[in-house]
């Protein structure tokens, strides 16, 4: 098992800048995922530790080795592309077994880390049947054993779940989340994919045109996120961006554009920028008739456990995230509120979050 | 718009029943979605409706008028599929006016533009008029697909997932504004998807299909705090509603009960009083928390606070909130707790 770290890392094809001066540090065991829209270097990245790709300029160490211009195989890394790419004519123990064999491994030490890797994966059952005629899930599995049967000292995954549709790819987050959970292998995994990097990691770095923008834990991100890119990227549905009006003298309000004043958070120090945007995550606006905002209802979306409304405010159009009790027609009036202590005030020339004042932990309301 | 009307409608493929014996009312101005995974006869049924199959018993009806032996373009629907179907030469005003220069139509030229640029407009696609079609993203692209539906007025809109090949963004935003230009229009829609979320925020109604069968149809919220079966519950709970046995948290179950289910956003954490149970994964997702549980030898889902303080191997004591728990017999069918008498 092994750390990965990248120093100043930075990737040019000709005058495109893949990736901008990158440092991070994936401890080991660490689930480590880069995330960011295409284009954003994620890939590029994820290359230059695999190997595949050389950087321009900076190092890559795995466990204090600097193995920056080391070719792929001489790093004991294993690569996983997408999931599904198994030897049609073999079964699952052979589809297993084949990474060992070709590497010149007995075939009692073969035979011992099937069974062990099989037993990892829960396919036992499968080891005997052809992988035609599998399901996708076990499939996928078999296709994971391939990959942790050698026993690498880090995972490198790109996007192994795009192909899947949801019902199934939740499923196998869980999976892979558990698996990590059980063999504790240092992975890096790369997705566009906000659900899956906040099911899964244990660190998130968001990525965004070659620059990497914060790199924190899932809940952080979401809680503290450091740039509007950030915050608009992270959660479903994104954050609401309301325009304050006018500056923050920081004693606890904000005035938003078209009128209303809603408490906000306090900030370390007061703005100087007159230009500020109000941050606040769907499930921290409050339907309440004395609230300091008013909007119309635009459209209801049920979801059974949770319900999204769509509200028209003076101040812009909202998304409140809300339990499934709650009855709202569309058309209707409402009020609103906010829980103040979680709203992020951005500056809108820096695109930069804040900082808020250090304050005492915050306490939740109950869920719906 | 009318009333589209299924009685007994059958449909075969070889040795396959797509369609079994469906029985089906979309009122004037509803949006009904039949939700369901594949193979569950969803998509025959859009076909049968558009005249695309013929069925093999039963009876289609439009209006009181009996088109189950007319040919699709008798049939006053419009069609939209899953894959966005362009003309790549034509501009996008042209994408859109196509389906009213057809000789059937009979309508003006002025009408026309006065139409397309109404659609263009409910759909914000008033700027790419002049684009080629090839020269749209495929959000865009989606639109004017749709938008070449919308502008004829037919009796029904039939649509075939049509938001599945959108990224997850996207299909947020189109499944709100859909939902609008079908109040504002009042049309009559049938929509066809496996995505549960959909089907919930997008219906006045969603049929729940099963192997050719029609399980249960109602408004969102009903189907949801009342399934019939097994099957409807765990189509439209996410987190998928866990099964267990009764004995688990030792609740009194009405007689015939064979298992019981329970919605993740059912299940309580505490520091004592439930049962004890240890967390094997938990997922912070944001807004929500996902936790595993492992309680004697089942697995248990439950949907927390998004700063729920619970860690993965903690030992946790776990509850059920009262009258949460839905009773199933053998067959999958809820038993009604308050009907059955305890």
């Amino acid at each position: 098992m092994a750390e990965i770290r990248i120093e100043n890392l930075h990737k040019a094809f000709g005058d495109f800048v893949a990736v901008r001066d990158s440092t991070m540090t994936v401890q080991d065991g660490h689930f480590f995922v880069l995330l960011g829209p295409s284009g954003c270097g994620k890939t590029t990245t994820l290359r230059m530790i695999a190997g595949l790709e050389f950087p321009t300029e900076g190092n890559v160490l795995l466990d204090n080795d600097d193995v920056t211009y080391h070719r792929g195989r001489e790093r004991d890394i294993a690569f996983v592309f997408q999931m599904f790419a198994l030897y049609p004519h073999m079964n699952c123990y052979r589809n297993l077994a084949f990474p060992l064999i070709t590497q010149g491994t007995p075939r009692r030490e073969v035979r011992e880390r099937v069974t062990e890797t099989a037993r990892l994966l829960r396919i036992e059952h499968l080891l005997k049947r052809p992988v035609g005629g599998l399901a996708a899930g076990d499939r996928q599995r078999i296709a994971l054993g391939r990959a942790i049967i050698r026993r690498p000292k880090a995972f490198l995954m790109d996007e192994p779940l795009g192909a899947l549709d949801t019902e199934f790819r939740d499923l196998m987050c869980q999976e892979l989340r558990s698996l990590h959970n059980r063999i504790d292998a240092t992975t890096v995994y790369v997705t566009h994919d906000q659900v899956e990097a906040m099911s899964m990691g244990d660190m998130i770095a968001v990525m965004n045109q070659g620059d990497v923008l914060q790199v924190a834990p899932p809940q952080e991100i979401y809680d503290n996120p450091a740039t509007l890119f950030v915050a608009n990227f992270i959660g479903s549905p994104p954050m609401n961006f309301l325009d304050i009006d006018g500056g923050m003298d920081n004693t606890g309000s904000a005035k938003l554009a078209g009128g209303a004043t809603v408490a906000a958070p306090t900030l370390a120090e007061t703005p100087t920028s007159n230009e500020l945007i109000y941050g606040i995550r769907p499930e921290h606006l409050v339907i309440t008739d004395d609230g300091p905002m008013r909007g119309t209802v635009f459209g209801v979306e049920y979801m059974g456990a949770r319900q999204v409304l769509t509200i028209d405010t003076e101040a812009g159009r909202l998304k409140v995230r809300t339990g499934g009790a709650v009855r709202a027609v569309a058309g209707e009036t409402i009020g609103l509120d906010v829980t103040s202590a979680r709203a992020v005030i951005f500056d809108r020339a820096t695109e930069l979050a804040l900082p808020r004042a250090p304050q005492p932990a915050i306490r939740e309301a109950a869920h719906g | 718009m009318a009333d589209i009307r299924l009685e007994g409608i059958t449909k075969r493929f070889g040795d396959v029943t797509a369609v079994d014996a469906l029985d089906l009312t979309i009122k004037d101005g509803e949006f009904v979605v039949l939700l369901g995974p594949t193979g569950a006869g969803k998509t025959s049924t859009l076909r049968l409706i558009a005249g695309l199959e013929k069925p093999d018993a039963g009876r289609i009806t439009i209006d009181g008028t009996d088109v189950t032996k007319a040919q699709p373009a008798e049939r006053d629907v419009s069609f939209v599929f899953q894959q966005y179907s362009l003309y790549p030469h034509y501009t996008v005003y042209q994408n859109l006016a196509f389906p009213l220069k057809s000789p059937l139509q009979k309508w003006s030229k002025q009408e026309i533009e006065a139409r397309v640029h109404e659609v263009a407009g409910m759909l914000h696609i008033e700027g790419k008029l002049k684009n080629k079609a090839t020269e749209l993203s495929g959000g865009e692209m989606q639109r004017v697909a749709i938008g070449r539906a919308l502008v004829r007025r037919p009796a029904i809109y039939l649509m075939d997932e049509p938001l599945s090949s959108l990224d997850a963004k996207l299909r947020a935003e189109l499944r709100v504004e859909l939902k609008r230009i079908s109040m504002e229009l009042g049309a009559t829609i049938l929509y066809v998807t496996h995505d549960q979320v959909e089907a919930m925020t997008m219906a006045d109604r969603i049929g729940v299909m099963n192997q050719g069968r029609l399980e249960q149809i109602g408004t969102p919220r009903d189907i949801y705090l009342a399934p019939e079966t097994i099957y409807v519950a765990q189509r439209l709970s996410s987190p998928p509603m866990n099964l267990i046995e009764p004995s688990l948290f030792g609740i009194t179950a009405p007689t015939g009960t064979e298992s019981v289910g329970i919605r993740p956003e059912d299940i309580t954490l505490s520091q004592s009083g439930g049962i004890e149970g240890r967390a094997v994964l938990v997922e912070h997702l944001g807004a929500e928390t996902v936790a595993v549980l492992q309680i004697d030898g089942a697995q248990v889902q439950a949907l927390l606070d998004p700063h729920a303080t619970v860690a993965e191997g903690q030992t946790v004591s776990v509850g059920v909130k009262e009258d949460a728990p839905l009773f199933f017999d053998r067959d999958g069918q809820r038993i009604d707790a308050a009907r059955a008498g305890g």
